[in-house]
């Protein structure tokens, strides 16, 4: 084996073409126990757009996600941010877990929360100033959250949950934004809400990549997608990618034939 | 009560008791909140077979590798409980109980095979321990905090709590926010770089040297007391978290004083002459305390639905 | 002696003794199997915990009545209702406050016994030093234990032993699926509650034979042992009940033994290398087995990548796919395929066109949920159905041999 091989292990060399995608990966597989969720994917994500990860229940979107992020350990595969290997680019990187994936009971406010978001800024034991608070106020402001900074964050309703959980994300201040299902189980006002933040933040030249299930909205929302069903199926702009033969190979034909044309795809 | 009398006989117990109560308080919240109160639970039985195979090892029975022993089985029990867990897909709650019943067993098996009859060792003394008899005699009154040579004679059981306490105290100044993180947002957390798993690991290393330091002079009953009852009880009066570690230091001072002034005066009241297990009490009335504010507390009830 | 221990050779009580621990290893185990699949192991350390207080009570109470304050019956109706009593804080607790289980039964469990603890050193007061032998349900004691006791235990386990047996088929199924079995009529609530009273007894008859410490074993470690041999609940709890059984009988007979072995510690040990071994040698679910076969695994979805990549012509990062490829002959240490190598990637290569005409058509659908990537298609399509596909997919491509 050559050492410029053994040197790279994990983290896709430089100089490669995929190298200065915000995120990309290669060769992604991911199993519990023994069944495969994620097989031998591969990812490029188009800077400076939003991507929507489709598919299935149980497909392995977030699945997928998450190993990128080193949430989880992966069986194989390497992954790349900014052409960089990922422990040093965190910084780069805000994501916004489901908002399942926590105890809302927990014994904190949404200004606290938020500020969770300036960890990597505030390290170990730098106190929080007023410039910090300042920074998750505006956060909160663009999610309109504002009146309800003190709150304890078991009393809010689960769309505002999710804003919340957009403005620590926003704290982050980073180039790749990463949301596992945002619009899942929220009102119409946050979905809204959230959308607009999303699109500021491309028109900022920040990359956006959302888990999404809402089949109807990707036209609107989103530049390009990403189609899985445990493999990759298709990855490309909306008119490229987001076909009726490509939906159909994600959903395995059970997607009703019905529930495709309401999509009004653009036709290739 | 005169200082002659009071500082003697009271002081040190009940220093050492309100210092153990908080040192197992403080980690006790975060064991709480992320749902391992029993770790501590667990920690406070395998410390006895600690205890004995350190015996067994140096053949006398002196406090530093017997603390070792200790602490090296609170560790031991914590990642054979995780190797469990993992390696055999058990449910954390089993694998917890399977662990500690086991190491309690070889404990008491080693304790009976041995020759420890010359020698103060015995189960009895490891769950309840001795608190009353932590005196320190050679005070004559409170001007005797003053005097180099009667604190000299201070029970080394106070130091070695107080240096826990303080230890305690340190870690959760400086991982605070990695160990909130944690709690809160394991999957955020690990996005930041933080290493969620030594987060856990750290935090019940820590648990297991309070209790470790606690139980060597109050025994085992206090330690899983003190761990579950105050910061359940804080819980239930506060929405923030470090208001909850706040109430569960008030909690656990209040146990330690109120339980050992309980346990030393109240038979005496009732017209009995002897005093009861001051470890028992204070238990009893951190027990007490939470069933107050489990009735009572103003933060009791689980958020429900959306307020607005 | 260990041998005629074994075989109840060693007196009319030691003989009871065993024979009542050996059933109430079994009702533990059976019992346990339940609580565990309802994740509330760990409410047994509870209830276990929270008798001290009620054997106390009922002692002072009897001596106070002018009894004799060491009859077992009373001491046990004493640590029932007690246990009883910490059962309903728990679940008071769970249900009333936003307090967790685990919380809940760490609190019930320290304060209950730290109130017993009070109230053994009253005892020792009253009893004016003589000893009332409370602190035998620490640890639990059956050595130089009277008739009458030996009869209390054999009954007792016998009986609880009669109790599981009746109740099994409502509380597996409660414990296998709770809403279906509360849509075919079964009382969930009830049928819990019934789990969690035989626990009960299952503690209050062991109290005297391994001590309220380590009667969580009985009724924990069982269930878990038996949980690696099989994914069915009834054979779960019957093998749950074997290792119970065994590890009680065992435990108890060897204890008649010796005075320096006591009966709990031998019978949680035992308990212990039952599962030890399990863990370690189970066909399915132990550690050999799952090791050999997650690195099997590995291999296969390596093996599958590197291939793939092969005949897609992209290179390959990961050194562990490469080393698997140049051992078996595929790939040369650049990562340049072999000969061999470009026969075998352009077949996994068909085969993924292959699959995915057998995921995109329902009427493959039964094949395609078979899919995981790294089966071969020939074991799961006949080869006119492959031929069939074929025809769909055209002429081959890929990489050229």
């Amino acid at each position: 084996m050559s050492l410029e091989l053994a040197a790279n292990d994990g983290v896709i060399p430089t100089g490669h073409a995929l190298a200065q995608s915000p995120l990309a990966v290669r060769g992604m597989t991911v199993s519990y126990g023994q069944t495969p969720v994620v097989f031998s994917v591969d990812m490029t994500v188009a800077e400076g757009a939003m991507t929507a990860i489709i598919g299935p229940n149980g497909a392995g979107k977030s699945t997928l996600l998450k190993a990128a992020l080193g949430i989880v350990k992966p069986l194989a595969g390497q992954v790349s941010v900014f052409g960089k290997p990922l422990a040093g680019e965190r910084h780069r990187i805000a994501y916004v877990p489901q908002r399942a994936s926590v105890d809302w009971d927990f014994p904190t406010r949404v200004i606290d929360v938020v500020l969770m978001g300036l960890y990597r800024e505030l390290g170990l034991l730098r106190r929080i100033r007023g410039q910090h608070r300042a920074k998750a106020m505006a956060c909160l402001e663009r999610v309109g959250m504002v009146d309800f900074a003190d709150r304890q964050i078991g009393q809010l309703s689960g769309g505002q949950q999710q804003r919340v959980f957009l403005a620590r994300a926003l704290a982050q201040e980073a180039d790749l934004y990463l949301l596992d299902e945002p619009f899942a189980g929220v009102d119409a006002a946050t979905e809204k809400a959230i959308i607009d933040v999303l699109k500021s933040l491309k028109k900022d030249g920040k990359t956006v990549v959302a888990v999404h299930h809402d089949l109807a909205t990707v036209a609107d929302y989103f530049d390009r997608v990403f189609l899985i069903n445990t493999r990759k199926i298709a990855e490309g702009t909306v008119a490229e990618a987001f076909t009726p033969e490509n939906l159909d190979r994600t959903y395995g034909g059970r997607l009703a034939t019905g529930q495709i044309d309401q999509l009004d795809l653009v036709a290739v | 009560m005169s200082g002659a009398e009071f500082v003697p006989l009271s002081l040190t117990p009940l220093l050492i008791g309100m210092f153990a109560a908080v040192a197992c308080a403080l980690p006790g919240n975060f064991l709480v909140l992320r749902r391992q109160a029993l770790i501590g639970d667990a920690i406070s039985h395998v410390v006895l077979p600690g205890i004995v195979v350190a015996f067994l090892v140096t053949g006398v029975v002196a406090a530093a590798p017997m603390l070792l022993g200790a602490a090296v089985a609170a560790i031991l029990s914590v990642v054979m409980i995780e190797a469990i867990r993992r390696l055999g897909g058990i449910e954390p709650g089993a694998a917890m109980g399977l662990t500690f019943t086991t190491l309690f067993a070889a404990g008491v098996l080693l304790l009976e095979q041995s020759d420890t009859s010359g020698v103060h060792l015995d189960v009895e003394h490891a769950l309840y321990g001795n608190l009353e008899s932590l005196i320190w005699l050679d005070a004559i009154g409170w001007q005797s905090l003053v005097d180099a040579s009667a604190l000299a004679e201070l029970p080394v059981e106070l130091f070695r709590v107080a240096a826990a306490l303080v230890g305690v105290c340190a870690f959760l100044w400086v991982f605070w926010r990695p160990l909130v993180l944690s709690t809160f947002d394991e999957g955020f957390a690990r996005t930041l770089g933080v290493r969620t798993g030594s987060v856990g690991l750290a935090l019940v290393i820590v648990a297991a040297v309070a209790a470790v330091a606690a139980f060597d002079a109050v025994g085992s009953i206090i330690v899983i007391a003190m761990f579950i009852c105050p910061p359940a009880a804080a819980r239930l009066m506060t929405n923030r978290l470090n208001m909850q570690l706040g109430w569960s230091v008030v909690f656990a001072v209040l146990s330690a004083v109120l339980g050992y002034v309980f346990a030393g005066f109240g038979p005496l009241w009732f017209g009995f002459d002897n005093a009861v297990s001051a470890a028992g009490m204070i238990a009893t009335v951190s027990g007490v305390i939470l069933g107050l504010s489990a009735l009572f507390g103003p933060c009791r009830k689980r958020l429900g639905a959306p307020v607005v | 002696m260990l041998w005629d221990a074994l075989t109840l050779q060693l007196g009319y009580n030691a003989t009871l003794v065993t024979i009542g621990a050996a059933l109430l290893g079994v009702s533990a185990g059976v019992t346990g199997t339940f609580l565990y699949l309802r994740k509330r192991a760990l409410v047994s350390d509870a209830i276990s915990h929270a008798t001290l207080p009620g054997v106390a009570l009922a002692f002072i109470v009897m001596v106070v009545l002018g009894a004799d304050g060491r009859s077992l019956p009373g001491l046990l109706l004493g640590a029932a209702v007690s246990s009883w009593i910490g059962l309903l804080c728990v679940n008071w607790l769970t249900a009333r406050t936003r307090l967790a289980e685990d919380a809940a039964i760490g609190a019930v469990l320290s304060v209950f016994f730290g109130f017993g603890i009070v109230l053994l050193t009253v005892i020792q007061t009253m009893t004016a030093g003589r000893a009332a032998g409370l602190e035998g349900f620490l640890l639990g004691s059956t050595a130089g234990m009277l008739f009458n006791d030996a009869v209390v235990i054999a009954v007792g386990g016998a009986v609880t032993l009669a109790l599981v047996v009746a109740l099994r088929r409502p509380m597996g199924l409660v414990a296998f699926d709770p809403e279906f079995a509360a849509s075919s009529g079964v009382n969930v609530r009830r049928i819990d509650l019934a789990i969690m009273g035989l626990a009960l007894a299952v503690t209050v008859v062991g109290l005297k034979v391994v001590g309220l410490v380590l009667i969580v074993a009985m009724l924990i470690i069982p269930p878990v042992t038996a949980r690696f041999w099989t994914d069915r609940t009834d054979k779960m709890a019957m093998i749950s009940g074997i290792c119970g059984g065994a590890a009680a009988w065992v435990g108890a007979a060897v204890s008649a033994t010796a005075p320096s072995l006591p009966t709990g510690p031998i019978i949680v040990l035992t308990s212990f290398a039952l599962f030890a071994l399990s863990l370690l040698l189970a066909p399915n679910r132990g550690l050999l087995a799952v090791g050999v076969r997650h690195r099997r695994f590995q291999r296969r979805v390596h093996m599958r990548q590197g291939l793939l990549a092969l005949a897609q012509g992209q290179p390959i990062f990961e050194r562990f796919t490469l080393t698997l490829l140049r051992r078996a002959g595929l790939a040369h240490a650049d990562g340049v395929a072999t000969d061999d190598g470009k026969a075998r990637a352009a077949k996994a290569l068909r085969d993924e066109t292959r699959w995915q005409v057998v995921r995109a058509d329902q009427a493959f659908e039964s094949a395609a949920a078979l899919y995981d990537g790294l089966r071969d298609i020939e074991t799961v399509l006949t080869n006119d159905q492959i031929a069939e596909i074929d025809r769909r997919i055209g002429s081959p491509k890929g990489v050229a041999t």
